[in-house]
């Protein structure tokens, strides 16, 4: 299933690139109705791939919310080249899609 | 009885609000709420009041198109679409109970049924879609049904509300019993909808805005942040009780649903621009 959505633009040589993760990114503090502890379930690592080179990569915590959104810049890039994220969680799943930069 | 004929009389004099100054039909009563608005915020042009309380504060819009651009509910909206045409176990989909398979219809809930006499609101129907289809009903507030109204929110996004009040004694008393609700004071704190979308649109309340009654569902089904999730205007409305300290309606209670048929007739002209991101 899809849980990554991607715009990128590109302008005057410099690449944006905006992300929607979905992902519940559990804290494995949060009790449920039982008083038991939720397990943790959070992206830990996400990568952000232009031309074979790695632009962009963010180390994740429980710190971050649901369905995290993600909007960074890196130089490069232009119309109809691909930028590709991918992301890796705490239990081993992970996700990837290839976006064409705008 | 006395008490009965005072009971009464407070009660008509609560039906014939608001501040007009007449016990209005809906058309007039629509007309003066939406006049009051005009006047109240006199730079706010009348279409953008569907932006709903960014249509009066400059700084929250700046932040609330930031995320416009890249929007919360684009994966309920997703979400919602994918299971909108998953077909049920007999084969069937959303499509064939709704009026142009479901598509671009929004703009017309909630509206009454002259057949059964009930205000029908998108929510309900959804369920009933399911029951017909001999499948189980989903949960009124949030997850899958407001997923699925927020994809079909979405397909009506422009077309202008469009509520129909029919010349029906039913579906007046339902108007004025939302009416009623909308204006009666409720709750420990004794305040009543009109208190903070009326009255007081455009104060704050701690640190938030108070939003326009003018273009206040327009928007839903509702992407919070503080819910972290998509949710309806029974939830909201349930939250609103609360907040008050009043004991909420049941979500889909003929109590909301008359009061959510009265809150987006008055609204009529603006236009569908669901599903919405707000705090």
């Amino acid at each position: 299933m899809a849980t990554i959505k991607i715009r990128a633009k590109a302008k005057d040589g410099i690449t944006t690139v905006k992300s929607l993760v979905s992902h519940p990114m559990e804290t494995g503090l949060r009790k449920n109705k039982k008083g038991e502890k939720i397990p943790a379930h959070h992206v830990t690592e996400v990568n952000a791939v232009y031309n074979g080179n790695t632009v962009m990569t963010a180390n994740w915590g429980p710190a971050i919310s649901k369905n995290p959104y993600l909007s960074f810049k890196f130089k490069g890039g232009s119309t109809g080249e691909s930028v590709k994220i991918s992301w890796v969680d705490n239990k081993g799943k992970s996700d990837s899609l290839e976006a064409i930069i705008k | 009885m006395m008490i009965k004929t005072i009971v009464s009389a407070a009660l008509a004099a609560l039906i014939a609000l608001p501040v007009a100054g007449n016990a209005g039909s809906p058309q007039e009563d629509l007309k003066a709420f939406q006049e009051y608005f005009m006047d109240r915020f006199p730079d706010t042009p009348f279409m953008d009041f569907q932006n709903g309380v960014y249509s009066i504060d400059a700084a929250s819009r700046a932040q609330w198109e930031d995320i416009e651009e890249f929007a919360p509910y684009e994966l309920n909206i997703s979400n919602g679409e994918t299971l909108f045409n998953t077909p049920f176990a007999n084969g069937k989909t959303y499509a064939s109970c709704f009026k142009n398979g479901g598509i671009g219809i929004r703009q017309n809930y909630p509206y009454f049924d002259t057949k059964t006499g009930e205000v029908k609101t998108l929510e309900l129907e959804i369920n009933e879609c399911r029951k017909a289809n001999k499948e189980k009903p989903l949960k009124w507030k949030t997850g899958a049904i407001a997923d699925i109204s927020a994809y079909m929110a979405y397909t009506s996004r422009g077309k202008k509300l469009n509520i129909i009040i029919p010349d029906d004694p039913r579906a007046l008393a339902a108007y004025n019993r939302g009416k009623r609700h909308f204006y009666a004071k409720r709750g420990q704190m004794n305040m009543a909808c009109a208190d903070c979308h009326f009255f007081y649109a455009g104060n704050k309340v701690r640190a938030d805005l108070l939003s326009p009654g003018l273009g206040q569902l327009t928007h839903f089904p509702v992407y919070r942040s503080k819910w972290g999730s998509m949710g309806t205007a029974h939830r909201r409305y349930a939250g609103c009780n609360k907040q008050v300290r009043a004991k909420p309606f049941k979500a889909q209670s003929a109590e909301y649903r008359a009061l959510e048929y009265f809150h987006t007739y008055m609204s009529n002209g603006l236009e569908a621009n669901g599903p919405g991101a707000r705090k």
